[in-house]
């Protein structure tokens, strides 16, 4: 009903106007339209806008990875999630997570929009990177629960080193359940520690790294760690302080775009 | 048992127990003869064709890394791990023993499915209609299409990184498909003898096929070489 209200509305402005700017409002009215359609429909997830251009990460992460990861990995997930997801009441990718072991599709597709979600907005160009803090509340976790920036940053290295993660999978910082310490976790496939059950207890990834194959064949083959440790370039450490503030007050999962 | 084995175990056995009582030189030399009789270091297996001999299915750049690279490392951190445990179990540490089953499975895993994989592969790809293997295709799954159907959507099919095989069970005497993760080889795993593999890690077809794994999967059956698989078929048998 308000589609029909609204393009009444805008149809009849569009009347007393010339015929280019006719048009142009007849698409607002489309738009406008669309923007209003049902809740729980087909397509209720997207893929998010990448927040900068497929170049932007190099020379650390390369433009066709970027352009692929993006626009054929992530929406494939998000087509499988929309298709397991159709006629069912639309949540935020984030609510899914808890329960996504038990869910089937979920599982794998559910959990691959997240974690490519909140993957593409933890990182930025190599220039604003290095301008970007740690927050005192993150530095003073990553002191208490590892020593250093350092030897987190080791820790991280050796749980993404192939012989860890042996496939398919994910190396995370989260904050724990207590809200108190940070913990270094690697899952496989799209697993992620908001799943009940991937880990002892769930957990609040506040960084985490694709360690697929996909995320960095291109530019690195079978050097994963040389991928890894170009990485840290990329990393805005301004996002994951903010995404440590937010986890540590909601003792939930950063929500994420899409 | 062999005689070179009781020494081995008799030697073992008495530098884990009461090594206290042993000389120290005995010990070291102990040490030092079981390092010799170890098995011989695992080594790349050569290929049969040359690196550009599966394209267009598979190109060069992919055969170079994938053989080079992906499976040597798997062969060297094997040759590691073999080591590793042999130290652990000399020492008589049970655990460290046992720690080191994950990189076992996963390094040894990774040598022998990579060397059935290019064994599987050929540019002379001739399905022989007649042979035994075509009789227990056909009798399991009705044709070869019908295989290829079933086998190709496992593989496609597979989360993550894994294989997808056509396996002969030596209970039932019957060809079945199985699909495995990460690099768990299929005999040790399941029983199942493996006559046909293929590799749905993403190395094995990004390259070429970026994230179109479906592909991938519908161009290998260009470049199965049919008489290796039905020779394991009819070795399982036996």
């Amino acid at each position: 009903m308000k589609f029909f209200a609204a393009s009444l509305l805008l149809g009849s402005a569009a009347a007393l106007t010339p015929e280019s700017s006719r048009r142009e409002m007849l698409g607002k009215t489309l738009a406008a339209g669309a923007a209003l359609a049902v809740p729980g429909a087909a397509n209720a997830y997207f893929v998010p806008d990448l927040p900068y251009d497929f170049e932007a990460l190099e020379p650390y992460i390369d433009a066709p990875t970027m352009k692929i990861h993006h626009d054929k990995h992530h929406a494939t997930y998000v087509a499988n999630i929309n298709k397991a997801m159709e006629g069912k009441d639309e949540v935020p990718i984030l609510d899914l997570m808890a329960d996504a072991l038990e869910a089937g599709p979920v599982r794998n597709s559910g959990g691959g929009h997240y974690n490519h979600a909140f993957f593409w907005e933890e990182m930025a160009p190599a220039d604003v990177a290095k301008k970007s803090k740690v927050s005192d509340q993150l530095s003073g976790l990553i002191d208490k629960s590892f020593g250093s920036m350092d030897e987190m940053k080791a820790k991280f290295e050796a749980q993404a080193a192939p012989g860890a993660v042996f496939g398919s999978g994910w190396v995370w910082v989260c904050v724990n359940q207590a809200g108190d310490k940070l913990e270094i976790v690697g899952t496989p496939n799209q697993d992620n520690p908001l799943m009940k059950g991937v880990k002892d207890e769930i957990m609040f990834p506040i960084l985490g790294l694709d360690v697929w194959e996909h995320a960095y064949y291109l530019k690195y083959q079978n050097r994963r760690p040389e991928y890894v440790s170009n990485w840290w370039n990329v990393v805005n450490w301004d996002k994951v302080s903010e995404n440590c503030a937010y986890v540590v007050e909601k003792h939930a999962g950063v929500p994420v775009k899409g | 048992m062999s005689g070179k084995i009781i020494i081995e175990n008799g030697l073992k056995a008495a530098v884990n127990v009461g090594s206290s009582k042993l000389p120290n030189e005995v010990l070291k030399n102990s040490s030092a003869l079981l390092s010799s009789l170890a098995a011989k270091p695992h080594v790349l297996p050569d290929l049969s064709y040359d690196y550009n001999a599966l394209e267009p299915v598979i190109s060069a750049e992919t055969m170079t890394i994938h053989h080079s690279k992906h499976h040597n490392t798997y062969v060297t951190n094997l040759n590691n791990t073999i080591e590793k445990i042999d130290s652990a179990m000399v020492a008589g540490d049970v655990s460290g023993t046992i720690a080191l089953q994950g990189a076992l499975k996963f390094n040894g895993g990774g040598h022998i499915n990579h060397t059935l994989f290019w064994e599987n592969l050929s540019p002379d790809s001739t399905y022989d209609e007649n042979g035994a293997l075509a009789g227990a295709i056909n009798e399991q799954f009705g044709s070869v299409e019908n295989m290829k159907a079933a086998l190709g959507a496992s593989a496609i099919a597979v989360q993550g990184s894994g294989w997808g095989w056509l396996g002969y069970n030596p209970n039932t005497g019957s060809v079945e498909i199985a699909t495995l993760p990460n690099q768990d080889p299929l005999e040790a795993t399941t029983g199942l003898k493996p006559l046909l593999g293929i590799d749905v890690w993403e190395h094995a077809y990004y390259v070429d096929y970026r994230n179109l794994r479906p592909k991938y999967v519908e161009a290998i059956w260009d470049i199965i070489d049919w008489k290796t698989v039905e020779d394991r078929f009819v070795a399982a048998k036996k």
